[in-house]
């Protein structure tokens, strides 16, 4: 027992919470508004390995950390782009148009990456992000290391959770996505075109996914390498519907999600008889295990995967 | 009279098809034009284009003297033009102020002016006597007040013309009344108004001008007070068309019998205690607004749902297992509500949805594999007999029209002889011509010695052809009224749950027999 | 501009639409050749030649074909019912691992040789079924949508064969290298051709092609399954039992990637690694929508990915471009295929 309260009261441990969740956050809040558009968007998992990838390319060949991040965003916004011309004015099936967009964004990551570096034995590596020490505040005990001494990317995602409220429940515009994720026509009769905010909401969402991956490669680690993101990008999928599509509620799974993850990192280390592939697969389990606990409370966008098509129901 | 929005020579083609050839017509200020016509008439696509959904290939719309720029529904909107739709453009998990409130601030205003928001909605909502909770989510509002919330929309946009299209297919008898008398108001507050509709009785009572749709053509404009009903109808079809009358009934043994049947959380509405008999050779007619349970009896006597409390007995044996072959294999023939969503697959083959249902009988499978030929044989034999047009055996059934499609539901179901027949809202969105085969073919079951349960919201079809009506309200059975003494009052109150005339005249008529 | 849904999708274009998808991604991955520096027209003759040139290439080719056949099947019949079997990675590793672990057993290693193999094929499927039926019951019992469910399977499954190979199935001859025992002798597929990794496997799959066609388009189960998939609510009310359709379904389809991953560990590897499968079960996915969900069809798509896979193997030794060009090909052509069934079912109008 004394094992495990050694682990939950060892600053590391904290510190590494919001580390973790860093990635997840930006997904997680990528496919809310994806979803909350009414579009379902299993690109993720590609959008986020380009992010990861060619943020990283940015920064080895020469460009500092935030172009690498900016980068990363309008990648992701690129392939969003692409998955909402087939999902939205087309009104391909979601589900497969997102697969074929993870597969495409993520073969094409690795192709331009092997392009660029060529053979290695050992993946290359950049200069990462570096914690941000917030004065005054990260000289409290336990609480300030663990809030306050975080790469800057980590505080961009939380402004960014709170930025993202705000926009959905505070402007009319926020209102208008909304809305056209609950029922296309209401927008449409109120004269915005539903077709170009779900393709601008999209993009916007797909960029948050690309800045996630390039997290993972400029801040968490150094270096990028095939299937890096492990899933990544379905487990932020089944914490939308954990959140019940709230941007406040996704941060919370992020950070319950992250704070399992750390702690069966170490508990890995300290528990001995247990095979580490048990504590791997936790993550994914838990996330089922999420998604069956919300499946029947959370309430679902109602035009989620519904494509619009004018004069059409 | 001012003259507020003018179309003029509006032509639409759609592929072949011509949806609106030269139409045109005018509103002034302050009137009530009805616009009249049956289904794929092109009333909404008219109405679709002037509120700049679609684009016109020819003619142009006017209001208030300027043209507006064709297929732009902001510019229509803040030319005054408000759109109430048929079927309502509300997302039921947000709030009425939200709804009503889209698209029309700025989109990228930092911060949306709510409080101004509810105090315009408010405003508004006295003024016009349209009473909604701001804070209400649409998800639990009633029909009626969800048609408030559409209109609040309009009005909210600072709409001068408001265009509804089949404001009342929804409403019951009362609320509709109660909105024309809305409407009404409206107009002496300066408003003028274009109301879409097939049915002449609120034509005729509600309006000023009608303006008669047929075939994508205006075919005839006339003052309300110089017309009739009759010509009217005339006008609308463009022929006379006769409801086939019901011969004498003559009942005999109880086919169908339900005792005090139950069931909750399926298909919409509960049921409650439900009990009736229908007898060989007779029609049960059970009308009611949408809602209260007619869509349940209907999937419970179909074989969807098995009931939670209560017994149903065909031929007098209880029903052990309720499933669908087990209903069909009875001699239970069932027509669908919805004719497309539930009585075919748009995208299978005519033949596949013919036999899909009966695909377990030994005339359509063997050992588990398909009986094509057999399948094929028996589909073009429907599709013959039952003049079932621009169908092909092969063909995918998305292409039939309506009637046509009801025509092979009705053939799939009568060639297999049923005894009993469910007919849940028949001659829902046929027209004229349609509904008259459809009753033909109710009658000519019924003739035979079926005994047909007609569910409908249609009070006309449910009297013309039932032998006994019953109402149902919020999942109980009213007694039952022959159709000679049912009016227009005494359905309206049956339907509203008052039934102390209806089992007074129940046991008068059962006292008679 | 808008979109008309076609009364009667146009045959030429549905039959030209994977021929017009494929040239349209070989177009776009060539531009992408062009770019590293290569000619892309000598690249796709180096492609053909890697796959067709030599007795060696072409049976790579129909060997790599084969798992590619099977997991295009599973991922083609569960989409036509619409049940979203995102999976196929995991069914087949799991269907892959079954089989060193039946040879575990000693009572089963005493059958007779024909019976071990058709025992480990059986297994394989069930193993497959097994896993396919869990996130299915979460779709019936709780509504949970399956394919975030089998997505996040596909992880677990691996790392389960991971803990096995490290575990109870580990083979003490395999000098540390974590890889299962191998499979019983008897499983061991035989060969079609001689010298080359071809093996019997090949047969089944196109056996199980013609078979799942037959299925499909013959039988009431498969007239149900595309029912329950085309309208849910308009195949109860023809009397369609939903449930035990979609687990006929989901055991179809998860038996027939747990076949895929048994057969390659029998017919090819003859052990179990983590990296048996270069994502056979992703591919799948692409393999059923090139065929447009056809079985038959299926068989023509999973060679072309073959083709792909094997030549640019050879292509990228003799160019120095990168062989992930392959997987981008074959990613491409499942958008570029969307589209073009898009376009045989809709015409554009201005």
């Amino acid at each position: 027992m004394s094992v495990l309260f050694d682990i939950l009261g060892s600053v590391g441990m904290w510190e590494a919470v919001l580390r973790i969740a860093t990635p997840l956050i930006l997904g997680t809040l990528g496919v809310l508004l994806c979803e909350r558009v009414g579009v379902l968007n299993l690109g993720i998992e590609g959008i986020m390995t380009f992010g990861a990838m060619i943020g990283w390319l940015t920064v080895y060949s020469g460009g500092d950390l935030w172009t690498g991040m900016v980068a990363a965003a309008l990648g992701g916004a690129m392939f969003g782009f692409l998955h909402a011309l087939l999902t939205v004015p087309l009104g391909l099936s979601q589900h497969v148009t997102g697969l074929g967009i993870t597969l495409f964004a993520s073969s094409f990551s690795y192709y331009v990456f092997r392009l660029a570096i060529p053979t290695s034995s050992s993946p290359p590596t950049v200069e990462p992000f570096r914690p941000l020490e917030v004065p005054v505040l990260s000289d409290i005990p336990f609480v300030g290391p663990v809030l306050f001494h975080q790469t800057a990317p980590t505080y961009l995602a939380l402004v960014l959770v709170a930025l993202l409220a705000w926009v959905l429940y505070r402007t009319p515009l926020g209102l208008a996505i909304r809305m056209a994720g609950e029922n296309p026509h209401a927008v449409d009769a109120q004269g915005i075109d539903p077709i170009w905010l779900r393709i601008g909401t999209i993009m916007a969402g797909s960029a948050l996914m690309g800045m996630g991956g390039a997290f993972l490669t400029l801040a968490a680690f150094n270096s990028f390498f095939p299937t890096m993101i492990q899933g990544r990008g379905w487990i932020c999928v089944a914490l939308v519907v954990f959140a019940s599509w709230r941007p406040g509620r996704a941060l919370l799974g992020a950070l319950l999600f992250a704070f399992f993850d750390a702690f069966q990192l170490r508990l890995q280390t300290v528990v001995e008889g247990v095979p580490y592939q048990l504590f791997l697969m936790l993550p994914y389990v838990l996330s089922i295990v999420a998604l069956i606990v919300m499946a029947r409370r959370a309430s679902v966008p109602q035009a989620l995967m519904q494509p619009y098509r004018r004069g059409e129901r | 009279m001012t003259r507020v929005l003018e179309l003029s020579g509006i032509t639409k083609r759609f592929g072949h098809v011509t949806a609106n050839e030269d139409v045109s017509l005018h509103l002034d200020r302050g009137e009530i034009v009805a616009l009249l016509g049956e289904n794929g008439a092109g009333k909404t696509t008219l109405m679709s284009i002037l509120f700049g959904h679609y684009t016109a290939d020819e003619g142009h719309v006017r209001v208030e003297g300027q043209d507006l720029p064709p297929g732009k529904s902001r510019a229509a909107i803040r030319a005054g033009v408000g759109m109430v739709h048929q079927h309502f453009a509300l997302a039921p998990n947000l709030t009425v102020l939200d709804n009503v409130m889209t698209g029309t601030e700025p989109l990228w205003k930092l911060r949306s002016n709510r409080a101004a928001g509810r105090r315009k909605l408010v405003e508004l909502s006295q003024t016009f006597g349209l009473k909604v909770d701001p804070d209400a989510r649409v998800s639990e509002l009633s029909v009626g007040e969800c048609q408030r919330v559409e209109i609040l929309k309009a009005l909210y946009n600072d709409a001068r013309i408001l265009i509804l299209d089949e404001p009342t297919a929804v409403l019951t008898a009362q609320e509709a009344e109660s909105l024309f008398a809305t409407l009404r108001q409206m107009t002496s507050n300066g408003l003028s108004l274009i109301f879409i509709s097939h049915k002449l009785h609120e034509v005729m009572s509600a309006s000023d001008r009608v303006v008669v749709l047929r075939h994508g053509r205006v075919v005839a404009e006339r003052r309300t007070a110089e017309t009739n009903k009759e010509e009217l109808a005339e006008l609308m079809v463009g022929r006379k068309v006769e409801r086939p009358a019901r011969p004498p009934a003559t009942p005999g043994k109880v086919l169908l019998e339900g005792i005090d049947l139950s069931l909750s959380g399926k298909g919409g509405a509960s049921l409650h205690g439900i009990s009736f008999r229908l007898r060989a050779g007779e029609t049960l007619g059970i009308i009611g607004v949408s809602g209260n349970g007619q869509t349940t009896l209907a999937g419970l006597v179909s074989g969807l749902y098995a009931p939670d409390g209560g017994t149903l007995l065909v031929d007098g044996q209880p029903v052990q297992v309720h499933d669908v072959p087990h209903a069909i294999a009875a001699g239970i023939g069932r027509i669908p509500e919805d004719r497309n969503a539930e009585g075919t697959i748009g995208d299978m083959a005519t033949w596949e949805n013919t036999v899909l249902e009966r695909i377990w009988s030994p005339a359509f499978s063997s050992r588990g594999v398909v009986r094509r030929g057999a399948a094929r044989a028996a589909t073009q034999a429907i599709i013959d007999r039952y003049d079932v047009r621009g169908a092909s055996v092969d063909g995918r059934i998305r292409l039939l029209s309506g009637g046509n499609m009801q025509k092979l539901i009705l053939g799939r179901v009568l060639e297999a002889g049923p005894d009993i027949l469910v007919a849940a809202q028949p001659s829902r969105g046929l027209d004229e011509g349609a509904i008259a085969g459809v009753h033909e073919r109710l009658l000519e079951a019924r003739g035979r010695g079926a005994g047909v349960l007609l569910i409908s919201e249609d009070l006309d079809e449910v009297v013309a052809l039932s032998d006994r009506i019953c109402a149902i309200v919020n999942g109980r059975l009213s007694p039952a009224i022959p159709p000679e003494r049912a009016n227009a009052q005494l359905l309206g109150l049956m339907m509203a749950g008052d039934w102390t005339a209806a089992a007074a005249i129940e046991a008068e008529a059962s006292h008679a027999v | 501009m808008r979109f008309e849904r076609r009364d009667h999708p146009s045959r030429l274009v549905t039959v030209l639409a994977p021929i017009g998808a494929i040239l349209a991604a070989l177009v776009v991955a060539g531009v992408l050749i062009a770019i590293a520096g290569a000619n892309p027209f000598r690249a796709y003759a180096l492609i053909l030649k890697g796959a067709f040139g030599s007795r060696l290439g072409f049976s790579e080719t129909l060997t790599r074909a084969t798992p590619l056949i099977l997991t295009g099947l599973a991922a083609a019949v569960a989409f036509r019912a619409r049940l979203w079997n995102i999976g196929g990675e995991g069914q087949f590793y799991l269907g892959a691992l079954a089989v060193p672990a039946l040879g575990m057993i000693p009572a089963f290693a005493a059958l007779p040789g024909p019976m071990v193999m058709v025992a480990c094929l059986v297994v394989g499927a069930v193993a497959g079924m097994i896993l396919l039926l869990i996130p299915l019951g979460l779709r019936l019992k709780f509504g949970v949508d399956e394919v975030v469910t089998t997505l996040l399977l596909n992880f677990v499954a691996v790392l389960f064969v991971s803990l096995m190979i490290e575990g109870v199935l580990k083979d003490p001859l395999a000098f540390g290298w974590p890889q299962s025992v191998p499979v019983p002798d008897h499983a061991v597929l035989p060969k079609l051709m001689d010298r080359s990794r071809l093996h019997a496997g090949l047969l089944i799959a196109v056996g199980m092609a013609i078979f799942v066609w037959w299925l499909q388009s013959r039988t009431v189960f498969g007239m149900r399954a595309r029912a329950a998939g085309l309208s849910p609510r308009a195949a109860a009310f023809a009397g369609v039992p939903l449930g035990r359709t979609l687990i006929a379904v989901a055991c179809l389809s998860g038996g027939l990637a747990g076949l895929a991953g048994a057969i390659e560990v029998m017919g090819v590897k003859g052990y179990v690694t983590t990296d048996l499968s270069p994502s056979y079960g992703y591919s799948g996915i692409v393999i059923a929508m090139l065929a447009n969900l056809n079985p038959i069809g299926v068989i023509a798509a999973a060679l072309f990915s073959a083709v792909m896979f094997v030549g640019a193997d050879s292509m990228s030794r003799a160019l120095s471009i990168p062989s992930y060009i392959a997987d981008v090909t074959v990613a491409l052509s499942l958008l570029t295929m969307l589209v073009a069934i898009f376009l045989a079912q809709y015409r554009v109008r201005r």
